[in-house]
């Protein structure tokens, strides 16, 4: 696949957005500026960058409780983002949603969901809509390992291998579905087997490397846009952090967490950049001293923004 | 005037909507071959083709799920829920994502979605498919409930809820499929929201909507021949409720007497009483008597069933009562 500049820049930039911003809410969350919880997409990066890089942006997603990667490689506004998460007025749900309902239609991201495979409903819905539309769009469906033992899954996956929408559903399989390991909790170790049940085409594709997953799913974007129906992708993958800020992580072993850090996706591509004579160290570091400020700019706009006012409790609840 | 069924003033209200609105179309479990447990799509499929009557799977969830999907990108989906017992299958898309996320995106999304159900006793179909589970979702902000008795307001009320931008729950009744009422030929809607006085009277007020309106109408003309004149209000709208003609009519007969086919306890009549106390509390001069449907699970017999909701009888014995 070849790599113009100017997409290594893009690639490379969103996931260090991605890290920078999610490390940044750890830091609020420390320091109580940040109530509430979340879910943080660190280390998985090259997944929501990758898939999103190749579709179109009147292309649809649906995002999963650990959806600001998502919402930020979706062309996400970082401002609005972080206001949203934390409850003010200017976040993108006009401090409604929070960190778990990110969303924003204008930009086809359908959302983020607090429930557990609660997007795949929406995103096959959304694949029933453009089919119906004659449109050329496609829905990348975000989810982790632990919703496809969740009956929607299931429900979902028939509906759209049997009127072939063009829905590409993409696992995130961190390893965990919270605590629990796929070990302890898939009867099926290898979660692209699952597909196999409804005669939609899977393939297992390495979550750390941007590019590996740009590849496989532009191909199956393709392949949806010809009117080939759904894939499952299963994005072998990792969490840096704990499934939320009170996790301790008793269930994993540093040494684990040690091995996935070195393949941290944005080493990963940094190197081959550099390899490939793309990206020198010099544009690498001037591209995080970019995020950086970036980050502090969304952070400044999120804490000075205003709280919503109180009659906003009763807006927007009916049309 | 013409005189239809509630099934045909159904069917009529689809077929004008889905001439009218190319999003709109129809998905959900025998819909199209089969028209519908019920009967009420029957011939949509043949008219519009497999496109526009869907049949699903038997998957409730992913049902409401993809109907969701599809009204938050620009169709307007009416998706069949066959007996509402079967919602429990589909709570978590519709109490956490249909209706909630209009509200959690700050306002930034319509979801134009019909769910049509059917609900209640009356065919001794036991206690999987006969319950009347409305109070559950009146609970569910985000989402309107609309619940008709009569094929006209059946024909009007479905009508807006297809043109309705938010998600409305429309819940049939399976005992008035078959029964006739006046429908003219020209359109006509009917607002959601807005109740209506089915008969007026001055001694007391009788609340309810759906199957048990035509019980309470038909207690009311025996009361009538024993000189006893009720108001009977329809609330047809469940979700948002219009309190206010309940007031009115209440500040002019100062008592009540509400009757609800669904269990008694947590049931839509304790919520219909509430408001009532907390906007007429000094008008009343009887406590309000709720006649309602039995705590247990619908039993099959014949005879079991008749008594575990109200009838015409119960309901005649309990207006006496407030008037003592």
């Amino acid at each position: 696949m070849e790599i113009t500049k100017e997409l290594a820049i893009k690639l490379l930039k969103q996931m260090m957005e991605i890290r920078q911003f999610e490390d940044m809410i750890m830091e609020l969350l420390a320091k109580n500026i940040a109530e509430g919880g979340s879910h943080l997409y660190a280390g998985m990066e090259a997944v929501a960058v990758g898939a999103i890089s190749v579709i179109n942006p009147d292309d649809y997603i649906t995002s999963t409780h650990r959806g600001h990667g998502h919402a930020i490689a979706k062309d996400g506004d970082l401002k609005a983002l972080m206001a949203e998460i934390l409850g003010k007025k200017t976040g993108v749900c006009k401090g409604k949603g929070g960190s778990l309902h990110l969303a924003d239609l204008s930009k086809g991201n359908l959302g983020a969901n607090g429930i557990v495979g609660g997007g795949i409903g929406i995103a096959t819905g959304a694949g029933l809509s453009i089919k119906l539309k004659k449109e050329n769009k496609v829905v990348l469906c975000f989810f982790g390992d632990g919703a496809t033992n969740n009956g929607i899954f299931f429900e979902c996956l028939n509906m759209a291998s049997l009127w072939k929408l063009p829905v590409i559903y993409i696992c995130e399989n961190n390893k965990y579905a919270m605590s629990v390991s796929v070990e302890r909790s898939h009867a099926v170790k290898d979660i692209t087997k699952k597909a196999l049940a409804f005669d939609i085409p899977s393939e297992n594709v390495d979550g750390q490397d941007v590019l590996a997953v740009r590849e496989v799913v532009e191909k199956w974007v393709n392949y949806a846009r010809q009117g080939n129906g759904p894939s499952f992708i299963v994005a072998n993958t990792y969490r840096y952090y704990g499934h939320s800020r009170s996790d301790p992580r008793v269930y994993r072993t540093r040494e684990e967490e040690k091995f996935w850090r070195e393949r941290d996706p944005i080493i990963i591509f940094g190197n081959k950049m550099k390899e490939m004579g793309i990206l020198n160290e010099e544009e690498i570091n001037q591209i995080e001293e970019e995020v950086k400020k970036e980050i502090e700019e969304a952070v400044d706009f999120a804490i000075k923004s205003p709280y919503p006012e109180p009659e906003e409790l009763y807006t927007d609840l009916y049309v | 005037m013409r005189i239809i069924t509630y099934r045909q003033a159904l069917n009529e209200a689809l077929d004008e909507e889905m001439a009218r609105d190319p999003r709109v179309f129809l998905f959900g479990e025998d819909i199209a071959i089969y028209g519908g447990a019920y009967g009420v799509t029957a011939g949509l499929w043949q008219k519009y083709g497999d496109e526009r009557v869907i049949d699903t799977p038997i998957s409730e969830n992913g049902i409401i799920g993809t109907a969701l999907g599809a009204a938050l990108t620009g169709l307007r989906p009416v998706a069949e829920i066959m007996y509402i017992d079967f919602i429990g299958l589909c709570m978590d898309q519709l109490n956490n994502q249909v209706a909630k996320i209009r509200y959690m995106f700050g306002g930034k999304c319509r979801v134009p979605l019909v769910i049509r159900t059917e609900g209640g006793a009356g065919r001794t179909l036991g206690a999987h498919h006969s319950q009347s589970l409305e109070s559950w979702l009146i609970h569910i902000p985000g989402i309107k409930v609309v619940m008709p008795a009569t094929p006209y307001d059946a024909k009007g009320l479905l009508k807006s809820a297809i043109r309705d931008d938010n998600p409305v729950v429309f819940i049939e009744h399976k005992m008035l499929y078959n029964t006739k009422g006046e429908v003219p030929e020209e359109e006509y809607l009917v607002p959601i929201g807005v109740s209506d006085i089915k008969k007026e009277g001055k001694d007391v007020t009788i609340v309810t909507y759906s199957r048990m309106l035509l019980f309470s109408l038909e207690a009311a003309k025996i009361l009538e021949k024993e000189g006893i004149s009720v108001e009977v209000i329809d609330l047809r709208t469940l979700l948002p409720m219009d309190i206010e003609t309940v007031v009115k009519s209440v500040k002019k007969t100062n008592r009540v007497v509400i009757v609800e086919e669904d269990c008694k306890t947590g049931g839509t009549g304790a919520e219909i009483g509430m408001q009532i106390i907390e906007n007429a509390f000094d008008y009343l001069d009887a406590p309000i008597i709720r006649v309602a449907g039995a705590d247990v699970p619908m039993p099959k017999s014949p005879v079991l069933e008749k008594l575990a909701i109200p009838d015409v009888e119960r309901i005649c014995k309990v207006v006496k009562d407030v008037l003592k």
